[in-house]
C-alpha cells in the first residue's frame, strides 16, 4: 500500500516507503501544530473517534486521545474495566454497540493478535487504527520511531525531517534488543525501519527470538557488545512479564547481566547513538536508570512525538479520502 | 510546471498544459511592486504591517513582495508563512492535501496582516486561513493581496490588493509565479 488516506492504519507490513514517508511529512506539520498556544484545528470537526483499549495503556491511550481532540474530533473512551465487557459480551457485540451511536473511526488495543483486522470487517465504513494487538502490530510505535530518528539524525544537520526524505535510513544500522518474541513493538519498528532502507539487527537471548524468522528482514546479533559498537540507533524493548517473559529468562538478573544496557556497555556506543525505548520502561532490568536518562536516550522525544504522529494517522485515514475517491 | 491550477489542493497526478503567457516575469515584477506602494498608501506606513504568505503558492510571491516593501519603506516587515490544509471545509470531498510547513512567529494581536496568495478563486483557501490565523490573537484588521483575481467566488471574500484581473472560464486553469501568469488546462500526465 502506498498509502493509508481514507483506510485503517492495522499494521506497518504492508506499508510502502512513500506511505510511511506521507505520515512522517504530515506528522511534522503538526508538530507546528502542537507548539502553538492554541493546540487545536478543526479537521476532524463533528467526527466521533472511540477509544478501545481492552489492555492497560498510559501514553498510546492518552496520545491517541489528545490527538483526536486537537483535531477537534469527538471522543467516546470505553473503560473497559467497567463496561458490559465484564459480563461477557464479545468484542462483535461491544463494537456494534458502539457503532449503533454513530462513528468515524476505532482506535483499539487489544490482547488478540488480529483483533483490529477483525474489527475492520465487522465495521467496514469505520476507519480503525491499531493501538496495539497482541504479539502482533503496533504500527502508531513504528511510525513514531522512525520520526523520531529522523527528527533527531535531521537536526543535527539544521534541516527539517521533511526535507530529507528516506535519505538517513539509507544503510543506518539499527539495533532492536530484548524480548523481540513477545513485542508487537519490535515487528512495526522493524517494518518501519525495513521499508525506510534501514540495515537491521536484533539481540537477545535465544529463548525471546521467535522461532521462525523467516520473512523479517533482519539479522541475528552473534556478539551483543560488538553489536552495540556497529549500531546507529538502538531500540530496547521491555520485558513482557504479563505475556510470561518470565518462563523465557533464568531471571531478570541473568537478563540484565547478559542483554541490559547498562551504563559500562553504554560506553561501548558511539556518541551519536540514539537509545531508543518505547516505554514503560523496566529501569534496572533492560535499561538502567543512568542510561534511560542519560543524554543519548530520546525517551522522552518518543513520548511527545506519539501526539504528532497519531494526529498525522488520524489525519489521513478519516478525512484523507484517495486520489481516485475525488473530483 | 507545479500545477498551482487554483485555489484548491494540490490535485494527485493533475498537470498544467500553459497555453498562452499573459504576464512576464517583469510584468509580475511591475505588479508586485505597485501593489507594495499601494500597501503602504494604505497603511500609511508598513510599521504595524505583518505579512503572512499562504503555502504553497503564495510563498515565492511573498518573499519578492516582503523584499520590495523593506526597500520602499526601509524598515522590515515581520514574515510569516500559513499552510490552512487543517482548516479546509472540502476534507470531506477531496483529497487531504500532504500539509506544509506553518511559521508564524509572532503574535498578531493588533496587527494589520496582510495576506498573501498567487490566485483568488473560490475563496475558500482564503476564508480557512481567516480561520487559521485567530491562533495567533485579534489582528486589528486583515487585507488581502494576490497576483491573479480569476473571478468565480462562492464566498463573501474580495482582495484588497491585486495585481491583474483575469477574467476566466472554469474549465481553466490558471499558473501564478514570480516568473510569470500562465493560462492553460489541466489534465493527466
Amino acid at each position: 500500500m502506498d498509502t493509508i488516506r481514507g483506510g485503517n492504519l492495522l499494521t506497518l507490513n504492508n506499508l510502502s516507503q512513500k506511505g510511511i514517508l506521507e505520515v512522517l511529512d504530515t506528522a511534522e506539520s503538526f508538530v507546528e501544530v502542537n507548539s502553538r498556544k492554541i493546540k487545536k484545528v478543526p479537521s476532524l470537526n463533528g467526527r466521533v473517534v472511540a477509544s478501545l483499549f481492552f489492555e492497560e495503556s498510559t501514553r498510546t491511550r492518552l496520545s491517541f486521545e489528545t490527538a483526536a481532540k486537537r483535531l477537534s474530533a469527538d471522543v467516546i473512551s470505553l473503560a473497559v474495566a467497567s463496561s458490559s465487557v465484564k459480563k461477557g459480551e464479545s468484542l462483535r457485540d461491544t463494537i456494534a454497540t458502539i457503532d449503533a451511536l454513530g462513528l468515524d473511526a476505532v482506535v483499539l488495543r487489544h490482547l488478540s493478535s488480529g483483533a483490529a483486522e477483525q474489527v475492520s470487517r465487522y465495521v467496514p465504513h469505520v476507519h480503525v487504527l491499531n493501538a496495539g494487538d497482541g504479539l502482533h502490530q503496533h504500527p502508531t510505535q513504528g511510525l513514531l520511531d522512525a520520526f523520531t530518528v529522523r527528527q533527531v539524525l535531521a537536526e543535527r544537520q539544521g534541516a527539517r525531517g521533511s526535507e530529507t526524505g528516506a535519505e538517513f535510513f539509507q544503510g543506518l544500522r539499527v539495533l532492536i534488543v530484548g524480548d523481540i518474541r513477545h513485542s508487537r513493538v519490535a515487528r512495526s519498528d522493524i517494518a518501519a525501519y525495513a521499508a525506510l532502507g534501514a540495515e537491521i539487527r536484533v539481540a537477545a537471548p535465544g529463548t525471546l527470538l521467535p522461532a521462525d524468522f523467516s520473512g523479517w528482514p533482519v539479522s541475528v546479533a552473534e556478539n551483543f557488545e560488538e553489536s552495540l559498537e556497529w549500531a546507529d540507533v538502538v531500540g530496547l524493548l521491555r520485558l513482557q512479564n504479563e505475556r510470561g517473559t518470565g518462563s523465557f529468562v533464568p531471571s531478570l538478573g541473568e537478563f540484565t547481566f547478559t542483554y541490559g544496557l547498562t551504563e559500562e556497555r553504554q560506553a561501548l556506543l558511539r556518541p551519536q547513538t540514539i537509545i531508543m525505548h518505547p516505554g514503560p520502561m523496566n529501569r534496572g532490568v533492560e535499561i538502567d536508570s543512568a542510561v534511560a536518562d542519560s543524554a543519548q536516550a530520546v525517551i522522552e522525544r518518543q513520548v511527545s512525538n506519539g501526539v504528532p504522529i497519531r494526529m498525522a494517522a488520524l489525519y489521513l485515514t478519516v478525512v484523507g479520502a484517495t486520489e481516485g475517491d475525488s473530483l | 510546471m507545479k500545477s498551482s491550477n487554483d485555489d484548491q489542493a494540490p490535485s494527485g497526478d493533475l498537470i498544467f498544459f500553459a497555453k498562452n503567457q499573459l504576464l512576464s516575469a517583469d510584468d509580475v515584477k511591475r505588479a508586485i511592486k505597485r501593489m507594495a506602494h499601494e500597501i503602504i498608501e494604505r497603511n500609511q506606513s508598513v510599521e504595524n504591517v505583518s505579512l503572512i504568505a499562504l503555502q504553497t503558492g503564495g510563498k515565492a510571491l511573498g518573499e519578492k513582495l516582503r523584499e520590495v516593501l523593506n526597500e520602499i519603506s526601509g524598515e522590515t516587515v515581520p514574515f510569516g508563512l500559513l499552510d490552512v490544509s487543517f482548516y479546509r471545509d472540502d476534507l470531506a470531498i477531496k483529497p487531504a492535501p500532504t500539509p506544509t510547513q506553518t511559521v508564524i512567529d509572532h503574535d498578531l494581536t493588533n496587527r494589520t496582516v496582510v495576506l498573501v496568495d498567487d490566485v483568488l478563486f473560490t475563496g475558500r483557501t482564503i476564508r480557512a486561513a481567516l480561520n487559521a490565523l485567530s491562533q495567533w490573537g485579534r489582528p486589528k484588521a486583515i487585507q488581502l493581496c494576490v497576483l491573479v483575481d480569476r473571478g468565480h467566488r462562492e464566498l463573501p471574500i474580495r482582495p484588497d490588493f491585486v495585481g491583474k484581473n483575469l477574467p476566466t472560464s472554469l474549465d481553466e486553469a490558471i499558473v501564478a509565479t514570480t516568473d510569470g501568469v500562465w493560462i492553460g488546462t489541466k489534465g493527466e500526465k
